[in-house]
Parts: structure tokens; C-alpha cells; sequence
């Protein structure tokens, strides 16, 4: 859908894409919530709820185009399982951490997840958000972090390191694992921890996972596919 | 109107959706709400951006939520937070700035909030509430807290004449009746006027009203206001906010839609931060011209 619409934000939409459909076919149901705070990996989302039938396969193919639902980042209104317009970094966890008080005060069940970029963590936003959530001690908040180390003009490392992430992140009264994000045991296993505080998952991920020419390359944040490249991904991850 | 803006909250508390967040302000002020409202009353600490984004959440799990703060830290610090998750998604976030205008004259610039409304009406589906005396409040707070829509309501120090009798909230209340001039104010200034006018003789005495509401588009001028202006040929717009945006580009552009052109229009606004020095609410409002002899020199001339 990237290829026909002509647009990019790819790496970062593989770099996440293992968690989401975990996420969406097997942890979020009628009760829980998810936001995806890296608003730029809407493509994945968009995919994740095609999967699970909420999305149809004429709204796909409208991705990105005139009359579309499908914006480059999450629409505010109109699409089943997506609850507020993102892709202005770092308004998503305080979403997210305001979702999981509502619940706590009303007394409802179910989790709430939120997916994070690790550059977005640049934002003071998050860190007003992780105070939040930890300070209330938001038991049914589960954080997620895409750590693929790039973001849109160079590594993380180089542009503003926050490393290592994890140890800044533990550092709240937090509930902190680290996982491969491309390992779906690993992934489950992490989920499935039980916390009684808000829960901190990294997941270690390589932006442009699964197409060769694209792993851990910085341009492909923003570089649309042309149809060499397009043949040559989809000849690639069909051999896997 | 802080103790009143309380009053009327905790009057409101008993709904259990209600929830209320304050930017780690409050204190010797809503301590009674705080009573009130328990574990629904959230002081979010020092972090607005987080504190509106909270709300807009809480808001779109179906709660009523109020948010809190000295005006500049409501409205100018989350101001993305208001526009992409409260304004764009419709959600009824209650957003109350304490001291609006130059209320806080003296703290320095940081703190005056003069170009609040309108820069939050420029978004999508905002209502702003400016309530003028103390006694306002409670309909305000009712008001604000009814509409379906994110909502703005600014605050300041209510300012009456000894023994003046204040009429009931209405959205547009006209305060003087004359046969002079016609004037449009917003907020607490336009009690600080209401001695002078009322004094004048007659002929030269303004027909004086006063707005709660915008925009214009939810609260139009009434009919009575608009042949006001008609047979005056002029009118005066008092705001203490800065000229762009504000309730005379409001009045003039709903005059305009109306085919209304009066030959005199004059805006008597809050200058910006231009000042080389910081003052007093009233030394701030003489600087902008906002005060009473400099407003008289123009309404109470023949």
C-alpha cells in the first residue's frame, strides 16, 4: 500500500509491525484500548486492523489518497480502534495514561496500550506522561517502545542520545522488560507479565525489518519504494 | 472569582463523572473542591501539556472533565495538546484560565493572558465563557460544563460600583441604557466602566453591553444591539485582549456579514507586551488605554 500510494514512513511501520498484530489479534478486545502515539506508523496499524476485519480492503486501497479515512497518521474520528488523531510525537502516552485513569475511576477492567518511537522520548511530553502514569501507579498502562534506533535525519545515538533509553525509563517506579521486538515468544512472554505499577516494554527492533535493503537504514524513514524496490521486498519476504 | 468559580464546582461536584485537574494550582482557593471531589480531584503537578491530553482522554471515556490553571499555563503552554487531542476530536474538555487579561498585571508578562479567546477560537468547535461579575459564575460554570464542545472559560476580578445591582446571566446583557453612543465590552473591565456611564448625561449616556459568549456564530448579536448600532452610525468594542483576533474582529465580522457598516468603529484593546515596565492590572489597563478617562474621552464626547 506504501508502493501504490507512493509514500514512505516504511521502516518504521516494519520496525513495529511484529507487536501490532500480536497486540491486535491476541491482547485487545472489546475492553482494552490501544494508541499508537508513533502516529507515522499508521500504515501498520491500518494493516493490524485489516487483519482483524475492521478495516475493509477498499479503505486500504484508499490509503493515502484524496477522500481517505486512511491519512498518513490516524484519523480522529471514523475508524473502529482508533481512538484519537496522532502523529505529532509525544501526545500519545499522556493520552494513553488519561485513558487508563478514566478506567481505574470507573471502576472498568481492561488495558490500555500505547505504542512509542524511541526518538519520540526527545518530546518532554512523554516524560511529563511517564511521571503521570507512575506516579499513579497506572497498573492497567502498558507502554511499548519501538527502539530501532533511527529516527527522521540519524541515529538516535547522534542526534540526541538518550542512551541507554532503558535505564532513564527504569528509572521510574515502573514495571521495565526489554525484548526482542521481532521475537514473537519474546514479545508474549512480556506481555503477559502482570505488573502492579505501569509496565515498560522495549522492544529492541531493526527499522526496515525484513526487507534487506532497508534494515537499519536511516533513509528509509522517509524514502517511498519504487517498483524495482517494491519487486524485490515483496520477493524477499515472501522467501521468509 | 475564584471562590465563586469553587462555589459553583463544588455545586456541580456531585456527578460522579465529573473530574477536575489543576495544574498544581489551587491553594487557600479549592481546597473545598478538593474535599468534594476525593480521588475525581487530580492535581496533574506542573505539566499542562500532560494535564489537557489527560483530559481530552478522559473526556473520550465519557467523563466530564475540567482542567485548571493561571491563563497562560491553560491555554498558551498545551496548546497543541487543546487543538490535535481536545479540539479535533470534539471532546468536552473544560478548559478554566485564571486570571485572564492583565489580571496578574505585576508577575510580569509571562503571566497575562491577552491574547487567550482568540487564539483558542481559532480551533474547532471552541466556546469561550467570560463571565463578568462574581455572581456569574455559577452559570457560567453550568453553562460551560452543558455544552457538547471543548470550552474555554476565562477568569478575572469581578469589579462593581458600590450598590450596583447586577442582571442575571444572559449570553448579551445590555448594563446602560442612553441615548449616546453604543459599546460592546467582554469580561470584568466592563464593571470598572459602569459609574462613569451611568453618570452622563442622557444624550451623551452609551447603550452598554456586555458578551459572555463567543463566538458570535453559537451567540449573535441581538437584534435589539444590532439597530442600536444602526441608528448610532458608530460603536466602541472594549476587550482587554490585543486587537488581532479578539471580540472587535468578531463584532465586525458578524456586522459585516449583517450588511452593518458603521461609520465610526473604534477598539479600545490591550496593547501587547509592549510596555518597557510591568504594573497593577489597572496600571496595565492605562497603559493599553483601557482606562476609564481615556475610554470617556471618546464615549462621552458630543
Amino acid at each position: 500500500m506504501h508502493f501504490e500510494s507512493g509514500v514512505g514512513h516504511i521502516g518504521g511501520n516494519l520496525s513495529c509491525l511484529d507487536a501490532l498484530l500480536i497486540l491486535h489479534h491476541e491482547y485487545i478486545g472489546a475492553s482494552e484500548r490501544f494508541i499508537l502515539s508513533k502516529g507515522h506508523s499508521a500504515g501498520a496499524l491500518y494493516v493490524a486492523l485489516w487483519s482483524r476485519g475492521l478495516v475493509s480492503d477498499a479503505q486500504l486501497a484508499q490509503f493515502h489518497r484524496d477522500d481517505t479515512l486512511l491519512a498518513g497518521h490516524p484519523p480522529a474520528a471514523g475508524l473502529p480502534g482508533i481512538r484519537f488523531a496522532t502523529g505529532s510525537l509525544g501526545h500519545g502516552l499522556s493520552l494513553a495514561a488519561g485513558t487508563a485513569l478514566a478506567l481505574k475511576l470507573k471502576r472498568e477492567t481492561g488495558m490500555v496500550y500505547c505504542l512509542t518511537s524511541d526518538g519520540e522520548w526527545q518530546e518532554g511530553a512523554t516524560w511529563e506522561a511517564l511521571i503521570f502514569a507512575a506516579h499513579h501507579r497506572l497498573h492497567n498502562l502498558t507502554i511499548l517502545v519501538d527502539h530501532n534506533n533511527l529516527q527522521g535525519f540519524g541515529r538516535t545515538a547522534d542526534v540526541a542520545s538518550m542512551s541507554p533509553l532503558g535505564v532513564k525509563l527504569g528509572g521510574f517506579d515502573v514495571a521495565l522488560q526489554t525484548v526482542d521486538g521481532h521475537d514473537p515468544e519474546a514479545i508474549r512472554a512480556a506481555l503477559e507479565v502482570p505488573g502492579n505499577t505501569c509496565r515498560v516494554i522495549v522492544l529492541e527492533t531493526r527499522k526496515g525489518h525484513g526487507v534487506s535493503f532497508m534494515q537499519d537504514r536511516m533513509e528509509w524513514h522517509y524514502l517511498p519504494l519504487n517498483e524495482q524496490d517494491y519487486r524485490r521486498a515483496l520477493l524477499e519476504i515472501e522467501a521468509q | 472569582m475564584r471562590k465563586q468559580l469553587c462555589d459553583a464546582l463544588v455545586l456541580r461536584a456531585p456527578r460522579p463523572e465529573m473530574v477536575f485537574l489543576t495544574g498544581d494550582l489551587g491553594f487557600m482557593a479549592l481546597e473545598p473542591l478538593q474535599d468534594a471531589m476525593q480521588e475525581r480531584f487530580i492535581n496533574a503537578g506542573v505539566a499542562e501539556q500532560n494535564m489537557v491530553s489527560v483530559a481530552a482522554a478522559m473526556a473520550r471515556e465519557g467523563l466530564e472533565a475540567w482542567v485548571y490553571s493561571i491563563a497562560p499555563f491553560c491555554y498558551a503552554r498545551p496548546f497543541e495538546q487543546i487543538r490535535n487531542d481536545v479540539a479535533f476530536h470534539n471532546l468536552p474538555v473544560k478548559l478554566i484560565g485564571n486570571g485572564g487579561g492583565y489580571a496578574y498585571g505585576v508577575m510580569g508578562p509571562t503571566h497575562h493572558a491577552i491574547e487567550d479567546y482568540g487564539v483558542l477560537l481559532t480551533l474547532p468547535n471552541m466556546r469561550a465563557f467570560i463571565p463578568v461579575f462574581d455572581e456569574d459564575l455559577d452559570a457560567t460554570i453550568d453553562r460551560a460544563g452543558t455544552v457538547p464542545n471543548p470550552a474555554y472559560v476565562r477568569l478575572g476580578r469581578g469589579e462593581i460600583p458600590p450598590g450596583y445591582a447586577v442582571p442575571a446571566y444572559a449570553p448579551w446583557r445590555q448594563l446602560v441604557h442612553g441615548g449616546g453612543r453604543t459599546v460592546i465590552a467582554a469580561g470584568p473591565i466592563a464593571g470598572t466602566y459602569l459609574s462613569a456611564f451611568l453618570s452622563l448625561p442622557e444624550r451623551l449616556r452609551p447603550n452598554f453591553w456586555v458578551v459572555c459568549e463567543l463566538p458570535l456564530e453559537h451567540n449573535p448579536m441581538p437584534a435589539a444591539l444590532l439597530e442600536q448600532i444602526r441608528s448610532a452610525g458608530s460603536l466602541c468594542v472594549i476587550e482587554e485582549h490585543v486587537r488581532r483576533g479578539g471580540l472587535g474582529s468578531e463584532i465586525a465580522l458578524f456586522m459585516a456579514s449583517q450588511g452593518i457598516a458603521p461609520a465610526a468603529f473604534h477598539h479600545f484593546h490591550a496593547r501587547a507586551h509592549h510596555f518597557p515596565t510591568y504594573g497593577s492590572q489597572t496600571f496595565l489597563r492605562g497603559q493599553s488605554g483601557l482606562d476609564v478617562e481615556t475610554v470617556l474621552a471618546v464615549i462621552g464626547k458630543e
